[in-house]
């Protein structure tokens, strides 16, 4: 190899004013801008790449597209990529790719990419710049409909540029310029269309000139021009696998596009017209092509005379055997199309340039929905009936020829923009259209698979029909034999079709063997593998774009948060939010801040903020009876000014959520939920109100993050209180327990405050509007400073809640727990209906043997039962090796107690209320653990404390 | 150069046209009818036996699942059918002659909060107590089970540990069909493709048969294995499951060199993942939200699943997804199956497997093939019939194990 040996002097559309150097394995390449990494590699003269995957065999460069199974590279550095068809990659400066065997490899620490969405509506989308996706686009903005056309090219003009007709070239340049000069028309190149969804939604990958610059498009369009033309398909024969065996109309592409000669003596076989164009552009670029193989028993009069003219014989009626040579084609033997055994000529040739028709690109298509139907003139599977908006046309509906693609397209851009609403002026194209332009393809004599001279199918295991997975006609032929008829049987046998090239090159032909192996003639009646989003690979970071690290979830705050972090709070996770998790001082742990907060809250004062508990506004005459209707106890007869604790539960009877609801004022209510449940319980409600009781005249709103809460808990909280609040009677008969006041606070903040408790303690919580949040934290620190006040986070919270009995929903139930299994009787009412209520009577649901809340006191005082530790019986062997070990239930919160100077637990256990005085056991490491099950209460049974 | 995987036998199936009349008729040819007609024939005896399935054999979900095999559930019914079923696991490849790739390199659960931890911990120990492996792993031991797995503490939601399961793993999906359709074969199980079932022949309450595209087949016995088009089928016999259909969608990488020595499941940041024997990475998260029964999801859960698989794993950040694709799961209220005899005579339901029911194939087999020969349910069936829904005695999954597939 040397640099630049195979490149032709002049011609082709790289920038030789651009010279860029790049290294494959290693090994410097020159080339130039325009390249791909694959014209790159032939202009210097190499043609064989890794070996193939699972037999090690040699191979070469097959397409110039996304269509590659061979030429595969690694990228390394910016724009690290683990596996891409190097006939793909543009030539970049200092570009270090490494070929592949099939099997990518990733990079531990590649660099960051700018990888970014966008997001475009459109009246019209065309995908693909070929001459049919031009025609498409400039009909359709004719008359200012909105268009976006997507090219994954660098440069529009699709099949056009791997030609030479330069009066075709500037028709589509000319295209190009008017769409740009349009407003109303976006044009983007190197963009892929690669999913096609439900209501016209597409997503393509837009690629920077260098790897490491790509843009995510999520289309929403009122039309789509699919224009994205046809796949050229290899023929089966023995030894096709060779480095030297081309498709045809990718050695038109190396020679007249890159100007790269992909060999110097060349056979071609084909099975219909197009090769002839590649025949010829060989041999002007001075390739010397030995012979055209035209399985047609007469081909075409104009272009044999053509090929004649050229030098260049044209053996009809036959086919190609066989590839030999080495490590590259050598010689090419050819046979009569009908008698595989007669070899008419052997040719030497170190390029096999090969055509076995064409197959329109109806992946978008078929991911849309579409239905394809075999044609047999064409000897493809056409697009039949659209599912969605749409239009397919052109060479991806079979219409070969620039004039017919154009026509074509000028036809779906019309319909398109009509569709739309937007008139299409008619101002019929006049390109200067040659005479080749024109051509009326003659039929083609479809060769699916050239048999071996010898043996049976199942033996020939060099005739590939997927070159990336290394499987061939034998495969298939064992795959058939085993019993297997449909194509996805076979694919899935022989893993044809499952590469990165997503089967390009091989599921149809695989189905093309298949037929031929049961002897159908053709492929029309097994009909195709299903075509699957992404009809190109596309990166894992691409898809995700910017939601990752800190971006993966919002992170959510109060606006207290500030204060928090001053304070130096650890904080948990709870669903987005960011809540203190204890307040750890200088010299402390956990556990010795959750005491000392503990100590703080049950003996003098201490803060908290609650502000990430969801709250609904619920406004409307019918706010009462709703409420009724969803929580277990009832809501419509509360006082104005009251508030009570409820529980939700879903239809079956489970615990769902709870919460405190308050009256405002006749049709006004407020309600908090859990922090994690807040989302859900507003969609709960919206899904009654939506779709089952239509009828009642209730709104729900979200005001979670319109108020910030600040609990003020323990024995001084009403001096607190009266500090900060100086208009408000604070006594405990002018603002009893469970009641609501508004209030202007002495720093101007109007105040809603609540005397609620979710520690047993005397407390308060002061809501006031968001952005007054930090203040009023601020202001009650201020006021409670003398009194030693305390902030505490959600452990200290847990903790209080436990001494007391209170259940957490989602930590002391898990969607299998009854409010009466909570020992909540008292609040599910007997007289009216609420969600849930018929299920509590079923057979099981209503057992006395159910899991029941217990309090568990481990016999040793010191011992912390970890959370989710299963209980057993006292006397239960724990023998798991010889059967399982009956279970009684599990420890659901468990802590120490600063009030109790002990560890406690909370369970639950079955039949725990008749267990209450017995002993438990729970396997902690190696040793069991015994408790007594207890009331679930440990701390002012009476109640005493709670009103100071 | 990469594993080649095992060839295949020469030999699976032959394609009969169905007979008039069997003694048991299977709808659905996925992995759960495939196993319930092997057991029917090789332990009950039954030999006249048909699997009718609509399309190709074996190409609904069971082609379209991502293998995770684990028995790591909470409640003791799940953990025992489980946990039956991972036995067969472990005797099928001898059993069956076929190397499928049966690969027991274990699965992790993350935990990434609180609650994660403590219903992990109550998983762990209710599983040792019901004799499944199962550990409580932190953080430094998760790195070390899987290194390229992101333990920073500097994450949106970091690994506070995880459950482990050594005895779980995957297996080839296709190649488990193909080896159980061998064998029924071999048993002289008729397996007839392209047969659609579109109704009950029925003599008063009694189903004697089924309605197909290619005609009426009549059957002493007729079970249902239908997945995601249950409530379809049960429909046209004239009863009601309470069964939901959703898509659930997997997606493949390219080959890729071996990165990935285990099966990684996070429930919270929400996607799983393993490396097939090939090459690919082979991932999935959760249903799309919608009741649908055609076989394609929404790329929006793609591309939050593509999310977090770069939270958990950066190295996966240039990966390509080259093939994403839909089924359709069959999910009951409590996240758990149904098995037993329906409302109709003659007529036997396995179905509401939804998310999880490959790792269950060889347990349904067993099971449900008893259910049907004996005519009642197996014991580990008994939780498992459709009273529950009235009784309430339902075994709620999602709630406590928190972690589908
Ligand atoms: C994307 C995805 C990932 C999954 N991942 C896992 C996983 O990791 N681990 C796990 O354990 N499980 C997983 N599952 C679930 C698992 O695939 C299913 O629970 C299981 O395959 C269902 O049993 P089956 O194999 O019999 O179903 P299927 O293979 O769906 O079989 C049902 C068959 O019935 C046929 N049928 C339906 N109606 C009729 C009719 N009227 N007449 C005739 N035939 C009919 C269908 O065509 C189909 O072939 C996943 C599922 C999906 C979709």
């Amino acid at each position: 190899m040397t640099a630049n040996s195979e490149r032709l002097p002049e011609g082709g559309r790289i920038d030789r004013t651009k010279p860029l150097r790049a290294t494959v394995d290693g090994i410097e390449i020159l080339g130039y801008r325009g390249d791909t990494v694959a014209s790159a590699m032939l202009a210097n003269g190499i043609r064989t790449v890794a070996p193939s995957l699972y037999r090690s065999r040699p191979r070469g460069i097959l397409g110039a597209g996304n269509e590659e199974p061979n030429a595969l590279v690694r990228v390394e550095r910016r724009g690290s990529s683990p596996m891409l068809p190097a006939t793909t990659v543009e030539l970049t400066e200092g570009l270090p790719v490494h070929t592949l065997s099939g099997i990518g490899a990733l990079e531990p620490n590649s660099e960051a990419k700018d990888l970014d969405t966008r997001f475009a509506h459109t009246d019209v989308l065309v995908v693909g710049g070929g001459p049919t996706g031009l025609a498409a686009a400039l009909a359709a903005s004719e008359g200012d409909a909105r268009v976006l056309l997507l090219d994954d090219q660098p440069e529009l003009g699709g099949a056009l540029l791997r030609g030479t007709d330069a009066e075709l070239l500037d028709w589509a340049g000319g295209a190009a310029e008017l769409l740009r000069a349009r407003p109303e028309v976006t044009v983007v190149s190197r963009c892929t269309a690669f999913g096609y969804y439900d209501e016209n939604y597409l997503l393509a990958v837009e690629r920077g000139e260098t790897l490491d610059r790509q843009r995510l498009w999520k289309i929403r369009a009122h039309h789509v021009v699919l224009a994205t033309g046809a796949n050229e398909r290899p023929i089966v024969f023995a030894g096709n696998d060779l480095p030297g065996v081309m498709l045809a109309d990718a050695t038109r592409a190396y020679v007249n596009r890159y100007a790269a000669l992909p060999g110097s003596e060349a056979v071609i076989a084909t099975t219909n017209d197009t090769a002839y164009e590649a025949a010829l552009d060989l041999a002007a670029a001075g390739v010397s092509v030995r012979a055209i193989v035209d399985s047609r028993a007469e081909p075409p009069e104009d272009l044999a005379a053509m090929a004649c003219q050229a030098g260049i014989e044209v053996l009809a009626d036959c086919v190609v055997a066989e590839a030999t040579g080495t490590d590259s084609v050598a010689a090419v033997r050819i046979v009569r199309f009908e008698q595989p055994r007669r070899t008419v000529r052997t040719i030497r040739a170190d390029l096999l340039a090969v055509s076995g028709g064409w197959s329109p690109d109806v992946g978008l298509f078929s991911q849309s929905g579409g239905k394809l139907r075999w044609n047999e003139t064409l000897a493809a599977f056409l697009p039949e009936h659209s599912r969605q908006r749409q239009h397919i046309a052109g060479a991806a509906r079979g219409r070969y020829g620039f004039a017919r693609c154009v026509a074509d397209g000028r036809f779906a851009g019309v319909s398109a923009a009509e569709s739309c609403g937007y008139p299409a002026p008619d101002s019929p194209l006049r390109p200067g259209i040659s005479e080749r332009a024109t051509r009326v393809e003659t039929e083609q004599r479809p060769v699916w698979i050239v048999p071996a001279e010898t043996g049976k199918p199942a033996e020939w295991r060099e005739h590939f029909v997927d070159l990336q997975r290394d499987a061939t006609v034998a495969d298939i032929a064992r795959a058939c034999g085993a019993g297997m008829r449909s194509p996805e049987h076979i694919k899935r046998y022989t893993t044809i079709g499952t590469g990165s090239d997503q089967g390009r090159t091989s599921g149809l032909t695989a189905v093309g063997v298949l037929a031929w192996l049961r002897g159908m003639g053709s492929p029309g009646a097994l009909g195709t593998t299903s075509f699957r989003a992404p009809a190109v690979p596309v990166s894992f970071e691409l898809l995700a774009g910017r939601d990752t690290g800190k971006l993966l979830d919002p992170v959510r705050t109060t606006p207290i948060h500030p204060a928090h972090r001053e304070l130096g709070a650890e904080f948990e996770n709870v669903g987005q939010w960011k809540r203190p998790w204890y307040y750890a001082r200088e010299g402390e742990g956990m556990h010795e801040a959750v005491l000392r907060e503990c100590a703080a809250a049950r003996t003098g004062v201490a803060m908290m903020d609650a502000s990430t508990l969801g709250k609904i506004d619920l406004i409307g005459p019918d706010a009462g009876e709703f409420l009724n209707r969803l929580y277990t106890n009832g809501f419509k007869k509360l006082a104005i000014g009251s508030a009570r604790y409820g529980v939700m539960c879903g239809c079956d009877g489970m615990v769902f959520d709870d919460g405190v609801v308050l009256r405002l004022s006749e049709n006004h209510y407020t309600l908090t939920t859990t922090t994690g449940g807040a989302a859900g319980v507003l969609d709960w409600f919206e899904e009654w109100l939506q779709t089952e009781w239509i009828e009642l005249d209730v709104w729900a709103t979200s005001v979670t993050e319109q108020w910030s809460t600040v609990a003020v808990v323990g024995p001084r909280s009403r001096e607190v209180i009266g500090a900060i609040a100086p208009e408000l009677a604070v006594s405990n008969a002018e603002f009893p327990f469970m009641t609501v006041r508004e209030t202007v606070l002495g720093n101007g903040i109007p105040a809603r405050i609540v005397r609620v408790s979710f520690s047993g303690e005397l407390a308060y919580e002061v809501n006031v509007a968001n952005w007054h949040g930090l203040a009023a934290w601020r202001e009650i620190e201020r006021a409670g400073a003398g009194f030693g006040i305390t902030p505490y986070g959600t452990e200290t919270m847990h903790v209080l809640r436990a001494e007391k009995g209170f259940p957490i929903v989602g930590q002391d139930t898990d969607g299998t727990v009854t409010p009466i299994d909570l020992g909540m009787d008292w609040i599910v009412s007997k007289r009216k209906d609420f969600i849930g209520k018929r299920s509590l009577s079923r057979p099981d649901t209503a057992r006395a043997d159910r899991k029941q809340l217990v309090g568990l006191l481990p016999d040793e005082h010191g011992t912390l039962i970890p959370e989710g530790s299963q209980l057993i019986g006292e006397h239960t062997p724990v023998t798991p090796e010889v059967a399982p070990v009956p279970m009684l239930g599990h420890v659901t919160s468990s802590y120490h107690s600063a009030a109790l100077g002990r560890t406690f637990a909370l369970a639950l256990l079955r039949s725990g209320r008749e267990r209450i005085g017995q002993t438990v056991r729970t396997p902690v490491g190696d040793r069991l653990v015994s408790a007594t099950v207890t009331e679930p209460i440990f701390y002012d049974k009476e109640g005493a404390r709670r009103d100071g | 150069m990469a594993h080649t995987l095992p060839e295949h036998p020469a030999k699976l199936w032959r394609n009969p046209e169905p007979k008039r009349s069997y003694d048991v008729v299977i709808i659905g040819g996925g992995g759960h009818g495939l196993a319930t007609a092997y057991y029917l024939a090789s332990e009950h005896g039954i030999r006249n036996i048909a699997v009718l399935e609509k399309g190709w054999l074996a190409g609904g979900n069971m082609a379209r699942n991502t293998t995770i095999i684990r028995s790591n559930y909470l409640w003791d019914e799940s953990a025992a059918i489980y946990e039956h079923a991972l036995k067969l696991w472990e005797r099928w490849p001898d059993e069956l002659d076929y190397d499928f790739l049966f690969s027991q390199r274990g699965v992790l659960n993350l935990a990434h909060s609180l609650q994660d931890v403590r219903d992990s911990v109550r998983r762990v120990s209710a599983n040792k107590l019901n004799g499944v492996d199962a550990e409580w792993v932190d953080p430094d031991e998760v790195a070390k089970i899987c290194p390229i797995l992101n333990t920073s503490h500097d994450t949106r939601y970091p690994v506070l540990g995880a459950t482990w399961q050594p005895r779980a793993g995957i297996a080839k999906h296709d190649h488990v069909a193909w080896a159980l359709a061998r064998r029924c074969d071999q048993l002289g199980v008729d397996l007839v493709q392209n047969c659609e079932v579109t109704g009950f022949l029925k003599d008063g309450d009694r189903v004697v048969g089924v309605q197909t595209e290619r005609g009426p087949i009549r059957a002493g016995r007729v079970g249902m294995a239908a997945a995601g088009y249950s409530s379809v089928l049960a429909e046209a016999a004239g009863f009601r499951l309470p069964v939901q259909s959703h898509p659930l969608q997997a997606l493949v990488s390219e080959l890729l060199e071996p990165v990935h020595p285990t099966v990684v499941m996070s429930n919270h940041v929400h996607v799983y993942v393993s490396q097939a024997h090939k090459g690919e990475l082979v991932l999935g998260a959760g249903i799309d939200a919608y009741n649908s029964y055609t076989q394609r999801g929404s790329v929006h859960t793609i591309e939050h699943q593509m999310a977090a698989a770069i939270e958990l794993f950066p190295i996966f950040a240039s990966a390509h997804v080259l093939r994403t694709w839909g089924g359709i799961v069959d999910v009951c209220p409590d996240a758990s199956p149904i098995i037993g005899p329906s409302p109709l005579e003659g007529l036997f339901v396995n179905c509401g497997w939804g998310t999880g029911g490959f790792k269950a194939t060889p347990g349904v087999g067993s099971v449900f093939a008893h259910t049907i020969a004996m005519g009642k349910a197996h014991p580990l069936a008994e939780p498992y019939g459709l009273e529950r829904f009235t009784t309430g005695a339902l075994i709620d999954e999602h709630g406590a194990a928190g972690v589908a597939h």
